[in-house]
């Protein structure tokens, strides 16, 4: 891969011999990568301006008591301008360790946190073993391949709907165990159940993806290293254990960690499935924090921002550690 | 990374000439018992992946809001009623127009922009490549509870809430980086002798990617296209937040104003449902013989 990258036609040897004056080097860069600049323009741009600045003018949302009633808007003809003040670091002082920090921050911290790794190790392993069974020899593998990414074809918040049909007190599901004369749990009303169904109704969204990826995976697999492995009398779970794995590695560590990304944000799932107002409990951190800023009246942009802020805080520390363990591993693709 | 698998993979057993117990010693011999196995799970995983939907298609043809809680009795009087009270009686149509066009929107200008980018990180080694490639995926991170407040200042302050355009720019946002990653991918397992062959015909580094690497790049472009595609009309939050007029609802939106508070019209909601599913299954059938391979690329190069 590295060497297929090292013959890119940008890149030159001169690059990196000797270093002329500042001004000559920036003449020189210009020169040899402008179109490469220009090619990356709209992107930088575009993330420039909708993220890099909102993320700014967020931050600093998170330092002031901003809230609905407070802020700049507009009634009728009439524009009222903001006056909310700055506060310094009250209002992550107040999510962190203020007298509702575990109601409100901590316990929707390890229910986001338990969240994102039961969904991500379940779409991984049955996305894995999906994957598995597509990449065989096997009449009709398309047909089912269609049938199994169709979770994902379907927009999010169809499927949603469907699954609150389903999952309602009397819905065909409680029917169905019912008949089997099984335990018909509370899904959308008792937290356990609510906190099961999402995983649940996550992990049914979830899989395809990863079953697609990981499918591209498997089929880059040389499959003259099978034959090798067989030839050494290496059984099936042998050929799993020191082929497979270690050829999907690259893919798997890339999806794994989106995966992370993905599900550590997933708002349409939760929010969708209880609607804006039901089970507190059940609330991830996404959730939660558009609740604080868009879900009740006066809309607490401040706190809303500063959970913006600890979450991307929190997903970058784990992105940071996740890619120095890569590197440590030699498994990064990048 | 061959190497290391070669020297993972156990040696040992070359020794050791007899087939293990009850293994038959060449795998065609279980191919019958395998093959029987391998339908089930994949015809049980399928049932489950179909069940939902095909759960919602037949809801949507029980007549009464309150069928969905005896579908026995459904099978009675099967009728496509509220298919003609939602395309008649409700704003479907404005929906599907808003939907279309911000989903296409996002489609044409993120996969073009996203192809620009990864067809640069591809080929190009250019200083600030890697923190590009950084932000590209960090991007991926932003929880909308920190840009949200700002986008809508922002937004407003340009008087497009309540456009289009503010959809599809943001959509963008979040659908172009991952776009740009899983092209660059795919650009990469397109050899660069092309692109040298293109230099020496006089192209431009332009006109190699327009006129040589696009056309080949068919396959990546068209996962780059449905995960575009997909990612607008799923967009809730900020559809939810920043479109106030309802004849401009996508229809994320506009599904959610079946189940209010007070009443639930689980019967429209569905054929609404099945009703929005056609165009995107549509779409999905378009590209999806090319999503296996697109998604390799992008997925083994990282």
């Amino acid at each position: 891969m590295t060497v297929a990258i090292d013959r890119a036609t940008g890149k030159r040897r001169g690059d990196r011999a000797p270093r002329p004056g500042l001004v000559q080097r920036v003449k020189n860069g210009y020169q040899k990568h402008w179109y490469a600049y220009v090619m990356i323009a709209p992107v930088v741009i575009v993330l420039g301006v909708l993220v890099g600045y909102p993320l700014v003018r967020g931050i600093y949302l998170t330092l002031t008591d901003a809230n609905s009633l407070n802020s700049a808007r507009t009634i009728g003809v009439n524009h009222i301008d903001a006056t909310y003040k700055f506060i310094g670091l009250d209002n992550y002082t107040d999510i962190l360790f203020g007298p509702t920090a575990y109601d409100r921050f901590w316990s929707h911290f390890l229910w986001t946190v338990f969240w994102t790794a039961a969904c991500v190790a379940l779409h991984y392993t049955i996305g894995l073993g999906l994957a598995l069974m597509l990449n065989e020899k096997l009449r009709g593998r398309t047909f089912y391949r269609l049938l199994l990414v169709l979770p994902w074809a379907v927009p999010t918040f169809v499927t949603v709907f469907s699954w609150r049909i389903m999952l309602a007190d009397s819905g065909v599901l409680n029917q169905v165990l019912g008949a089997l004369h099984l335990p018909q749990p509370q899904w959308l009303e008792d937290t356990f159940w609510q906190r099961f169904a999402a995983i649940m109704v996550n992990t049914w969204c979830g899989v395809p993806f990863m079953m697609l990826s990981l499918l591209g995976g498997l089929q880059s697999i040389d499959s003259s290293l099978y034959e090798a492995a067989e030839m050494d009398g290496a059984n099936a779970w042998q050929r799993f254990r020191h082929v497979t794995l270690p050829g999907l590695r690259a893919v798997s560590s890339t999806v794994v960690l989106l995966g992370v990304i993905w599900t550590f944000n997933q708002f349409a799932i939760i929010f969708l499935l209880f609607g804006p107002t039901g089970a507190p409990d059940a609330q991830i951190l996404v959730t939660w924090a558009y609740f604080l800023g868009f879900g009740q009246q006066p809309r607490d942009f401040a706190q809303s921002a500063a959970y913006g802020v600890l979450l991307l805080s929190i997903l970058t520390v784990f992105t940071s550690f996740y890619f120095r363990w890569l590197k440590r591993n030699d498994q990064l693709a990048v | 990374m061959s190497t290391t698998t070669f020297e993972k993979a156990p040696a040992g057993p070359v020794s050791d000439p007899q087939p293990r117990s009850g293994r038959p010693p060449r795998r065609g011999e279980r191919r019958p018992l395998r093959a029987a196995l391998l339908h089930g799970g994949l015809a049980v995983a399928s049932l489950i992946a179909l069940a939902p939907v095909a759960w919602l298609f037949f809801l949507s043809l029980g007549p009464d809001k309150d069928d969905y809680l005896h579908p026995g009795k459904i099978l009675g009087k099967l009728s496509f009623s509220n298919y003609s009270f939602v395309l008649e009686n409700t704003g479907f149509f404005d929906w599907f127009k808003s939907t279309m066009i911000v989903a296409l929107g996002t489609t044409l200008i993120g996969v073009f922009v996203a192809a620009t980018t990864g067809y640069a990180v591809s080929r190009m080694r250019f200083p600030g490549y890697k923190q590009l490639m950084w932000v590209l995926l960090l991007t991926q991170a932003f929880p909308i509870a920190i840009l949200i407040v700002p986008m809508y200042e922002i937004f407003g302050q340009l008087g497009l809430i309540d456009t289009y355009w503010a959809l599809i720019v943001i959509n963008c946002t979040t659908a172009v980086p991952y776009s740009a990653w899983l092209l660059k991918g795919y650009f990469d397992t397109i050899p660069f002798e092309i692109d040298e062959a293109g230099r020496v015909d006089g192209l431009t580094p332009f006109g190699t990617f327009f006129r040589l690497i696009l056309p080949l790049a068919r396959p990546g472009l068209a996962v780059a296209a449905f995960y575009n595609f997909i990612t607008a009309v799923s967009e809730v939050a900020f559809a939810t937040t920043f479109m106030l007029d309802d004849s401009k609802y996508t229809f994320a939106v506009g599904l959610q104003t079946f189940v209010s508070q007070h009443d639930a019209q689980w019967n429209y909601m569905a054929a609404t449902a099945v009703l929005i599913a056609i165009p995107v299954s549509v779409f999905f059938y378009v590209v999806q013989k090319n999503l296996v391979t697109g998604l390799t690329a992008g997925g083994t190069k990282g």
